[in-house]
């Protein structure tokens, strides 16, 4: 049986994985290749790296971890942050990604889905979207959620699909890093045409959560945290124990 | 040493990434002499099945291939590496496969029983169907990890493991002789992963 994913996000900076709070006031914590190999050891599905530098010297720092965290883990890996061309995926591709995830660079470049699903395979592009709830329509935001791109979510999530977007992740800007639990009710309303697999992210605080985004959305393949496991508030196998012990289906 | 197939397909970086890591020695080539000179062969692959064929072909790699594969040397296809071991493919419109494998390869799709995705993509668990030496060092039931949209059908004589989806059971590893294929990905299936690599390093 397939079983739903668990996906730690490590966003890095300078070398260095961080975790902000509704994408502010940044907090440093540790070495991407130690905690990848945590993670790996307690038996994450897959992993995320989001390079949030800008500087030269930083993406060079964020290309090195990349390299050793590919070489020594053999889960998949998938690679967003600065994605803005083909360039861009060979550059993430080269240093061991296995998927690569695409943002703002899908927003402004309407064409960039289409032409890396072509050239690398739909199963290799993620489509990346910051959802937030503006007068009650849910709402597609760019650069880190800072920027309201006034596009409907759900159109969004579905034009992706149609490009060539082989996979989907949904965060949801009112949610993340309250710790509250998923956006459930986002996540219902923006996945109802896809036939992607979507993972969910924003809003996790406790195992809790976990089964009650397996539970409450159906389409929900995996659920993506970065702090609750940064910080060891919650251990990946007591929480795949949890899930089973709640009917969910999880690899252990 | 194991000569990985470099036909310009896909992204080869976890395969040798991995296949370094439990200390084997590889050589990525396209070169008919160092397909020859090595001691067992990888066919990775990933995207459609008649633009790949197609690859090999223009590589000049069919040939070598087969004479591989008849003299006995171990060759193991992951992917749509695998599928290219069958007969044929029904993967937009038929396409002719190398034939070392009875089979052919089918959309998943119209045979779904349930309403599920469709690529089936991420973790599954292997059902034995009969024992391989690619299972070594595994038990059934460990969790590989698969993306794909078309499946292995027709092969009762070669099928070796199964993963259920969707009401269909899907072929996950087959294989004939010394020639062998997982539809799964051992390079990103984790610790089961690279024991199933170890045990194919193994084979003479």
């Amino acid at each position: 049986m397939l079983t739903r994913r668990i996906i730690p996000c490590l966003d890095v900076r300078d070398g260095t994985v961080v975790k902000g709070r509704n994408f502010r006031g940044i907090r440093e914590v540790e070495s991407p290749v130690a905690l990848a190999q945590r993670y790996n050891l307690s038996g994450a599905d897959e992993l995320v790296f989001y390079d949030i530098t800008a500087s030269a010297e930083g993406r060079s720092l964020f290309a090195d971890s990349l390299r050793e965290v590919a070489s020594s883990i053999f889960i998949p890996l998938t690679v967003g942050g600065g994605i803005n061309s083909l360039e861009d995926f060979d550059r993430v591709l080269k240093c061991g990604a296995d998927k690569v995830s695409v943002n703002t660079g899908a927003i402004a470049d309407k064409t960039l889905i289409g032409r890396a699903a072509k050239r690398y395979g739909n199963q290799c592009v993620v489509l990346s979207m910051d959802v937030k709830r503006v007068d009650g329509r849910f709402t597609v935001f760019s650069h880190g959620g800072r920027i309201n791109t006034g596009i409907s979510a759900a159109e969004w999530a579905y034009r992706g699909q149609e490009e060539g977007a082989g996979e989907l992740v949904l965060n949801s800007i009112d949610t993340d890093g309250v710790k509250g639990g998923f956006d459930c009710e986002m996540l219902r309303a923006v996945c109802a045409k896809l036939s992607i697999p979507v993972i969910a992210s924003g809003g996790a605080g406790s195992k809790r959560d976990f089964v009650e985004l397996f539970e409450n959305v159906p389409q929900a393949d995996a659920g993506l945290a970065a702090s609750v496991f940064h910080f060891g508030e919650i251990d990946i196998t007591d929480l795949k124990l949890t899930l089973r012990a709640a009917g969910v289906p999880v690899r252990l | 040493m194991i000569a990985v197939i470099d036909y310009g397909v896909g992204n080869l970086f976890s395969l040798t990434g991995s296949l370094r890591y439990i200390g084997a020695e590889i050589k990525v080539t396209a070169k008919r002499r160092e397909i020859e000179d090595s001691s067992a062969v990888i066919l990775p692959g990933v995207g459609a099945f008649g633009d790949a064929y197609a690859r090999l072909e223009e590589y000049g790699l069919v040939d070598v291939l087969l004479s591989q594969a008849r003299s006995g040397k171990p060759m193991l296809g992951i992917c749509l590496g695998m599928q290219m071991l069958f007969d044929c493919s029904f993967e937009y419109g038929e396409h002719r496969g190398l034939g070392l494998i009875k089979g052919d390869v089918c959309p998943i799709a119209p045979d779904l029983k349930q309403s599920v995705k469709v690529p089936h993509m991420g973790w599954n668990s292997l059902k034995f169907v009969r024992p391989s030496p690619l299972f070594r060092y595994i038990s059934e039931g460990e969790y590989v990890y698969f993306v794909h949209s078309y499946y292995a059908k027709n092969c009762k004589e070669g099928i070796t493991s199964a993963a259920e989806y969707g009401g269909v059971t899907l072929t996950a590893s087959a294989e004939n002789g010394n020639v062998f294929g997982t539809q799964f990905h051992p390079e990103k299936s984790g610790a089961a992963g690279l024991k199933i690599l170890r045990a194919f390093s193994e084979i003479k």
